[in-house]
């Protein structure tokens, strides 16, 4: 278990005041001047040998992320943009940082934002986030009055931050819609390349990060690199907000060293599986977007990227979704592939007709009213969506089909038994909405 | 220049080209709905998929990518893609089921059937049967405006009809509302578009979702006989397509001419058709006691042969309209040239422009596709949208790309580009205004709005004076630029069809200057009382109701002449169509009246009229080209101050403008819709 002197977020629980005096006491704004002075190479380089890896769900490293970003030039500045929308199924780590920390947040945008040599920095709240942009905007108002940022502030480096309220959009939490939105247009993915360390916001050279990956740099800074990687197994260092939901006894969001054995962390923080570890009967690790992993699988696996990776599925954001056997996986699963149709933006083919398509599958296998046959067509129609589409939402709505027929083929052989062993009266034909 | 390999074949290419134009130009055939030409990739398909070594192990948007994006191999090799790998099957396979998932299979009542890009690359790249069992969506069909039919269901969401108003047209009319599988392309609120080259869109939609309302349901497109013309709408001389089916025609299409139109036509161009079939002057008319009666040729003949016996040559003369071809008007030339009359005149609208200053001086010098090079333009007495809605896409295109400054003096109307705006009449022409210094292809475009008043003249030489202060000429480069309206306009002045020694203008002419008027086609004059107006035209307009003869002729698709247009373009139109009834080809009745007035002209066909016309006028062989004609004289141009009066375009209702256009029920309506727009912006 993290020793409570090895937690970044000390106010996860909102249980002293989110305010700039009680963030102070907990460390935050604490020396950020000395580590501005130190100079943005020796920022990139301390991100970098911190083995700091996205927390969004990609996983890419932070550190050489920042340092993709070009020289400064004056006709094209270069921008930081906080991804805040959170809006994964199953996540709620980054609500909590908004709501009870956002002074972490707001100091690591400064320190982003000085190693990447960008002067402003926007902030892109989920738009069902109501009292977190409150709390936020609060939060760098009292910032800009302590003068901590702001175009002469204490730490010189002029800066500005801005918070936008997106409004409510799936597809926006995808980093070149999160772009287009925030330009004022329909929150559509761009193609890539160009990248947006390239032609991001404006068309000028941005970076595009997650909450928690920007909260968490200045802590490190602090506490130096080699204390963070000492987290965690090779390759995913550090510590990591994991949001447990679903069956087990007490859900709840912890901040958890990476690697810790599923077993440890359900047992440790959640008081166990619902019903014990015998009723187990799958997981999703990583918010709704990666593969389920059965009972068998998981419970001994250490919760990382490259540890679930192997399992063919992922860590994600860290959205520990679990379910016991009184699940109907098959109901489950159609519900996030009714969500992917939901979100679904309609830019491009695969992704706009096969989401639909899938989930109307799913729903029919839900009842049984299928064909056996019709579980392998399904698994293809999801790889003819899966790398087919802008960008990687038609891979999210992909994925968790693949893992069910991975992993409960057998199930939904047993469903279409029974409903063909069963008297039905044929299916009234309803129009597509 | 890279150096590729596609499908294992090394090819050059420069380095900008994108995937897809790298295949093409090796021979490989790369499917596609949303990637055009002439609009922003939007990669939204997935059509164009292939595979490329070395990037990430998922097919790529080959629209989407540029050459210079690929990795070279690890030995330094050429960088790989391939089209026809069983990666590539697989995509296109899977693209094409999901984008025919929710396509109706309505293909035989669909008006696109034949001419349908879903359709043929269904057949080549897809699979024979579908595996979708669900029902298909169904989507409500919208209006947008009188000149497109929309039948959503087939909608494939391509977007290249919101890319081309937003882009081309510059309206952005169309757009999607909703997302994923319910994304619905329609206007806002389903208002009709207000652009006047909207029905391009029928025209680049790949599937039957949007079709040209009028000609809903009326052919196939293999039944069609087409034909390559030039339209007469405006003067820009848009290559065009008129498809007909027996005698009749039953639409327009554009063609393709880099240089003048791309491949774009504006609405009136392509939805004049059903103005072809009304209102037509299908046998002469003679008037008698005040009325018009049927008469035949010869009583026709008879007629005027009569009245010209008894007038004296000053006392006769000639207009020529505004869709009149150079054939005809040659030989109107030679006929009162044989009468001995010095009265004739091309320019109805009482233009100033003239031969005698030069050819330069009434062309549009630098070209259509010049405007792409120029780097500032000054619009003077002018309204480019709606004179030229082709034209005025051109100098969108130049001004999205940047770094071109446009000044207008003139009307304050949309434009579909931001631009300066200076003054409203002469007095804004002050040695004051010229280009800024780092232009160094600058423009200056003038319009009939500036010319054709009693003032023309003075306006001109105002206008060349500014055009000289802004080093509108220099180094080869020639931006005095004149945008003529009537498509007739420089073919007359290029024969010098303007009044002789001492003859009279039109606008003289008109007043009651002659005795005996022979109009040929010109609808927008008003001829006093007193003259003997002989008409001979395609329809029954304005000029036929003042007419004392009528001489049925025929229409633009219904005849084979040459048309220059604005820039100086000799173009040549090609017969579609025949005439109806008892109407002939202009050329041939005014060949069969001079026999009738004993003066017979030295022709007896077309060809040995058009060997007469390339002697005396040998540019208009070169058809197709610019021939460089005479430098700009200004001398002897009326010095002086100009009026006060603020320029007004001579076109103030762009669908009506030429007895064709009125004619036509479709421009009527799309005429009352724009006023009905005009009328709401100004509450």
């Amino acid at each position: 278990m993290l020793a409570d002197r090895d937690r970044i977020f000390t106010n996860l629980y909102g249980l002293q005041s989110f305010g700039l005096d009680a963030a102070k006491k907990r460390g935050a704004w604490d020396q950020t001047k000395v580590l501005i002075d130190a100079g943005k190479d020796w920022v990139i380089a301390e991100m970098k040998a911190s083995g700091l890896r996205g927390r969004g769900g990609a996983g890419f490293p932070t550190g050489l992320k920042w340092s993709f970003m070009p020289k400064p030039d004056p006709a094209r500045p270069s921008y930081l943009v906080v991804n805040a929308d959170e809006s994964e199924p199953g996540t709620c780590k980054d609500r909590e940082i908004m709501r009870n920390d956002p002074h972490l947040l707001i100091e690591g945008c400064l320190i982003a934002s000085f190693a990447m040599g960008a002067h402003a920095c926007y902030i892109y709240v989920r738009g069902e986030y109501i009292l977190e942009r409150e709390r936020l905007q609060a939060a760098v108002d009292e910032a800009y009055a302590a003068n901590l940022i702001g175009k002469n502030n204490l730490h010189g480096w002029p800066f500005d931050l801005y918070v936008h309220h997106g409004a409510g959009a799936y597809i926006c939490g995808e980093e070149t819609a999160l772009l287009e939105s925030l330009e004022g247009k329909k929150g559509m993915p761009r193609l890539k390349p160009p990248f947006p360390a390239n032609m991001g916001l404006y068309g000028c050279p941005t970076t595009v990060n997650n909450v928690e990956s920007i909260a968490v740099a200045p802590t490190i800074l602090r506490r130096g690199a080699a204390w963070f990687s000492s987290f965690g197994a090779k390759n995913n260092a550090g510590t990591k907000l994991f949001c447990v939901s679903g069956h087990v006894n007490k859900p709840c969001n912890v901040e958890e060293a990476m690697s810790i054995p599923f077993r440890e962390l359900i047992d440790t923080h959640c008081g166990g599986v619902r019903g014990g570890w015998d009723n187990l009967l799958a997981v999703i690790p990583g918010g709704s977007s990666v593969r389920c992993v059965p009972a068998a699988q998981i419970v001994d696996c250490p919760m990382d990227f490259d540890s679930l990776g192997k399992l063919r599925s992922g860590l994600g954001t860290a959205a520990v979704i679990v379910m016991d056997k009184s699940t109907d996986i098959i109901r489950a699963i159609a519900r996030l592939s009714y969500f992917y149709k939901h979100e679904s933006c309609g830019q491009c083919t695969p992704c706009r007709e096969g989401t639909g398509w899938m989930w109307r599958v799913m729903e029919r296998m839900v009842e049984g009213r299928a064909q056996k046959r019709e579980i392998d067509m399904l698994l293809d129609v999801t790889t003819r969506v899966e790398g087919h589409t802008i960008c990687a939402l038609g891979d999210a709505a992909a994925w968790p089909i693949q893992g069910l027929i991975a992993h409960f083929r057998p199930e939904i052989e047993k469903r279409i038994d029974s409903y063909a062993g069963n008297p039905h009266s044929d299916p009234v034909k309803i129009a597509a909405e | 220049m890279t150096k590729v390999l596609v499908d294992n074949k090394e090819i050059d290419v420069p380095a900008e080209y994108t995937l897809l134009q790298a295949c093409e130009a090796a021979g490989a055939e790369i499917p596609r709905f949303c990637f055009h030409e002439r609009l922003s990739i939007a990669g939204n398909c997935r059509m164009c998929l292939i595979e490329v070594k070395g990037g990430p192990p998922k097919p790529q948007a080959s629209c989407a990518m540029s050459v210079r994006d690929l990795r070279p191999g690890p030995n330094g090799e050429p960088p790989a893609m391939f089209t026809n790998t069983p990666m590539v099957k697989k995509a296109r396979e899977g693209v094409m089921e999901f984008l025919l998932i929710n396509h109706p299979l309505d293909c035989p009542i669909c008006d696109q059937g034949g001419e349908c890009d879903l359709q043929d690359q269904a057949m080549a790249f897809g699979v024979d049967s579908s595996r979708y069992g669900e029902n298909k969506r169904a989507v409500e069909d919208k209006y947008i405006g009188p000149l497109v039919k929309t039948s959503m269901n087939r909608c494939i969401h391509c977007t290249r009809c919101v890319r081309f108003t937003a882009e081309v047209a510059g309206t952005g009319d169309m757009g999607a509302i909703g997302r994923g599988e319910d994304m619905e392309i329609t206007t806002y609120l389903e208002t009709a578009m207000a652009s006047e080259l909207q029905g391009n869109v029928a025209d680049l939609c790949p599937v039957g979702a949007l079709l040209p309302a009028p000609q809903s349901f009326r052919a196939r497109s293999w039944e069609l006989q087409k034909t390559q013309s030039i339209d007469v709408m405006d003067a820009v001389g848009s290559a065009i397509r008129v498809d007909t089916r027996g005698r009749e025609v039953m639409r327009i299409l554009p063609r393709l001419n880099e240089a003048v139109n791309e491949e774009w036509i504006s609405d009136k161009t392509r939805q004049v058709v059903d103005g072809l079939r009304a209102q037509r002057l299908d046998r002469p008319y003679l008037r008698e006691n005040g009325k018009l009666r049927a008469a035949t040729w010869r009583e026709a003949f008879a007629a005027i042969a009569a009245k010209v016996g008894a007038t004296p040559p000053q006392k006769i003369g000639a207009i020529a309209g505004d869709l009149a071809s150079v054939e005809e008007i040659y030989a109107l030339q030679g006929l009162m040239r044989a009468l001995g009359s010095a009265n004739v005149d091309c320019r109805q609208d009482g233009s100033k422009s003239h031969p005698k200053f030069g050819r330069a001086s009434y062309l549009f010098n630098p070209g259509i596709a010049g405007i792409e090079e120029a780097d500032s333009l000054l619009i003077v007495g002018s309204n480019p949208r709606r004179e030229a809605p082709v034209l005025n896409a051109r100098i969108r295109k130049r001004w999205l790309r940047g770094n071109f400054l446009i000044g207008v003096v003139g009307e304050h109307a949309d434009l579909t580009y931001p631009y300066r705006y200076i003054g409203a009449g002469p007095e804004s022409l002050t040695g004051d205004l010229k280009a800024p210094d780092s232009s160094k292809k600058p423009m200056l475009l003038i319009g009939q709005g500036a010319l054709a008043r009693p003032d023309g003249e003075a306006v001109l030489k105002r206008a060349l004076d500014i055009a000289t202060a802004s080093r509108v000429f220099v180094d080869g480069w020639n931006g005095f630029s004149v945008l003529h309206t009537a498509a007739a306009r420089v073919g007359g002045l290029d024969l010098g069809f303007v009044p002789g020694g001492g003859g009279m203008d039109a606008l003289a002419m008109a007043k009651g200057g002659v005795d005996v008027l022979f109009n040929l086609g010109a609808d927008e004059i008003e001829v006093a009382a007193g003259a003997f107006v002989i008409y001979q035209g395609s329809h029954g307009d304005l000029g036929a109701h003042r007419a004392d003869v009528i001489l049925p002729g025929a229409a633009y698709t219904e005849k084979s002449g040459t048309w220059v247009n604005t820039e100086g373009r000799a173009q040549l139109g090609e017969r579609a169509a025949f005439p109806p009834g008892a109407a002939r080809e202009d050329w041939a009745i005014l060949r069969a009246l001079s026999e009738a007035l004993g003066h017979k002209l030295p022709f007896d066909s077309l060809s040995a009229l058009r060997v007469a016309l390339y002697r005396d006028a040998p540019h208009m062989a070169a058809i197709d080209q610019i021939v460089a004609g005479s430098a700009i004289n200004a001398a002897g141009m009326a010095a002086g101050a100009p009026d006060k009066a603020a320029f007004a375009s001579p076109i103030q209702d762009f669908y009506l403008t030429n007895p064709i256009a009125r004619a036509s029920a479709t421009m009527a309506e799309c005429s009352a819709l724009a006023r009905g727009r005009a009328r709401q912006a100004a509450e």
